[in-house]
């Protein structure tokens, strides 16, 4: 432990300074796209304000939003407001598009964070049983469970569950509410697919860990099964645990902007949603570039963390 | 003490599962090709007389909003997805395949840099990449592939180029170099028939997570765009009504449904095959 945690420190350094180059790399890739994309903001700009669009209004428009200027100028600049805090104004609305993502993040981590406690506590315990009793029935059912949950496209799920919940049974609203009855069918929507990927994952996980030859000296020692999996087999794959759940980040990102757009609840995957409609590309390229940061940051503090818990990790990175 | 299974009876077993899953699959495909001659009527013709009509003898899943026939534009969703997604993974595999052959093969600098994009392209939700790509192109099939193959090759350009790479040593590679045989001739003949396999068992497990994506994003209207028939575009597009013609949802969902489950199971059934393979 003692020689491996500056190590780690090396480790988390070295991964820090490779994550903003990759995220300035990408700025510069998402800028470019924004750049060759087809569709005029300025025009569409226009035309949803009810204004008849003349060549003339049209080119003082493009002006006025600094369409005209040459791609590396805009860039550069764009980056260097980026890198104060300021992802310019909307398209749509002139609203400073740092507002609006922080609005909708706040919503959307309600949601994924839902999300992610229900996978996780419906996740291990099943994993778990369903790893120590192998090829029982239990087990049996929880891989044909786990198995369907994992192939659903979730904005399937979303819209079967809505219409028996919301429509046949008439339990649940339709639309997401702040409340918890109205966020559980959007957490459900993204957790079940997830959940079902967990337990496959813990699953595999612990199978591997009980074959290890650490159980089988344990268990010919007599020490009580419950103990070895428990204090042994449980605390050695936390790690891994940790690893994945911080990859399911990137899962619960994708999915939150299907689910969002279904049940209309007001977070940063709706936001992007009506912007790309809006081809409102300040707040699409903000929203690009959040989730990177998030995802990556998330995943580095998972790294650490699996390295704390579990040392013999770092022998296997890199 | 369970008395274990021989090992001969599971490996039969698990050909079983792969040669079930395997027709499963070919029934599907060849419900997509002969969808044309299948349907009941003509999947694009709308009719208002018969707007939202309940399953019935002519429509068997009914008809939509625009009175077109549900199980004929599921028939030919078959077409459109599995269509697409074959073509997408094929693509994906020769793309990543390529990269990942002269990668492992030559290294150096061109293996530095293609290497640094494919981490790249893996440090980032690929859901995320693929809505915001497919968004700022503006939707359509096209746009859609692009959005989900900037991810995909990279799976196919590590695997291969790992094999290459250890393959690169090997005596008889260098026997084929003495012999006077060229880099892109060794890399054909004598590299890529070793990695085929690993890289076919990625392919079809990359076929279910390519069929949710293609589904998501045309859910969303970035995707395949209406008239053409395709799963998640109907799904979108009659989920206002569900209400009123549930059946216009929920067939193409069924459809959906079953054809991930039988590709992800093939996908699954061939995994465990090969890892079974290794451990004996």
């Amino acid at each position: 432990m003692k020689r491996s945690a500056p190590l780690l420190l090396r480790r988390a350094v070295k991964r820090a300074a490779e994550l903003i180059i990759i995220l300035i790399i990408l700025s510069f890739l998402v800028f470019a796209l924004m750049y060759a994309a087809p569709g005029d903001p300025a025009e569409k700009r226009l035309t949803s304000q009810g204004i008849v669009v003349t060549k003339e209004i049209l080119q003082a428009e493009r002006e006025r939003l600094g369409l005209l200027r040459p791609f590396f100028v805009r860039y550069g600049e764009w980056l260097g407001s980026i890198a104060r805090g300021d992802f310019g104004v909307s398209f749509k609305d002139d609203m400073p598009v740092a507002g609006k993502l922080a609005a909708g993040l706040k919503n959307t981590l309600i949601l994924s964070s839902l999300s992610l406690l229900i996978s996780l506590a419906a996740a291990l315990p099943l994993g778990i049983v369903s790893a120590v009793r192998q090829d029982g029935p239990a087990d049996h059912l929880i891989r044909v469970v786990s198995f369907v949950g994992n192939s659903l496209p979730n904005f399937l799920i979303s819209v079967l569950l809505m219409y028996f919940f919301c429509i046949r049974l008439k339990l649940l609203p339709v639309i997401a509410s702040g409340n918890l009855r109205g966020l559980l069918l959007p957490a459900l929507s993204l957790a079940i697919p997830l959940a079902s990927r967990f337990v496959r994952q813990i699953r595999s996980e612990l199978i591997g860990e009980l074959q290890e030859e650490y159980v089988t000296g344990l268990r010919a020692r007599g020490v009580r099964e419950r103990y070895v999996i428990w204090k042994n087999v449980l605390y050695n794959s936390l790690g891994h645990i940790v690893t994945m759940a911080a990859l399911a980040v990137g899962t619960l990102m994708g999915g939150s902007v299907v689910i969002e757009t279904v049940f209309r609840w007001p977070g940063i995957g709706k936001l992007v949603m009506d912007s790309i409609n809006a081809r409102d590309y300040p707040v699409i390229m903000g929203f690009v570039l959040i989730m990177g940061t998030i995802y990556m940051g998330v995943n580095l503090l998972a790294d650490v963390i699996a390295g704390i818990l579990d040392p013999r990790i770092l022998n296997t990175q890199k | 003490m369970k008395i274990k299974r021989s090992v001969s009876d599971q490996r039969k077993k698990q050909r079983y599962r792969i040669i079930a899953a395997s027709a499963a699959a070919v029934i599907l495909i060849a419900v997509a090709l002969l969808a044309p001659m299948l349907s009941p009527n003509d999947p694009y013709r709308t009719n208002s007389a018969i707007i939202r009509h309940a399953p019935c003898a002519a429509y068997p899943f009914g008809t939509d909003n625009l009175g077109r026939c549900v199980l004929s534009r599921v028939l030919m969703g078959a077409r459109t997805t599995i269509a697409v997604t074959f073509f997408l993974v094929a693509v994906s595999f020769v793309i990543g395949t390529a990269i990942g052959l002269l990668c492992g093969y030559y290294g150096g600098r061109i293996d530095d840099l293609l290497m640094r994009v494919a981490d790249i392209m893996l440090a980032f939700p690929q859901m995320v990449i693929a809505i915001a790509v497919a968004g700022i192109l503006g939707g359509g099939i096209a746009g859609a592939m692009t959005a989900l193959g900037i991810t995909m090759w990279t799976g196919f350009a590590r695997l291969s180029r790992s094999h290459a790479r250890t393959l690169r040593g090997m005596p008889y590679i260098q026997a084929a170099l003495l012999s006077g045989k060229s880099g892109p001739y060794i890399m054909l003949h004598h590299i890529l028939p070793n990695v085929l396999e690993p890289l076919l068992t990625n392919a079809l497990t990359q076929i279910g997570t390519t069929m949710i994506g293609i589904s998501g994003l045309s859910f969303l209207g970035l995707g395949i765009v209406p008239p053409q028939a395709e799963w998640g575009s109907m799904i979108s597009e009659s989920r206002a009504y569900i209400q009123i013609a549930p059946w216009a949802v929920l067939f193409p969902a069924l459809a959906t449904i079953l054809t991930i489950l039988v590709f992800n199971y093939l996908g699954d059934a061939v995994m465990e095959y090969r890892m079974a393979e290794r451990h004996t």
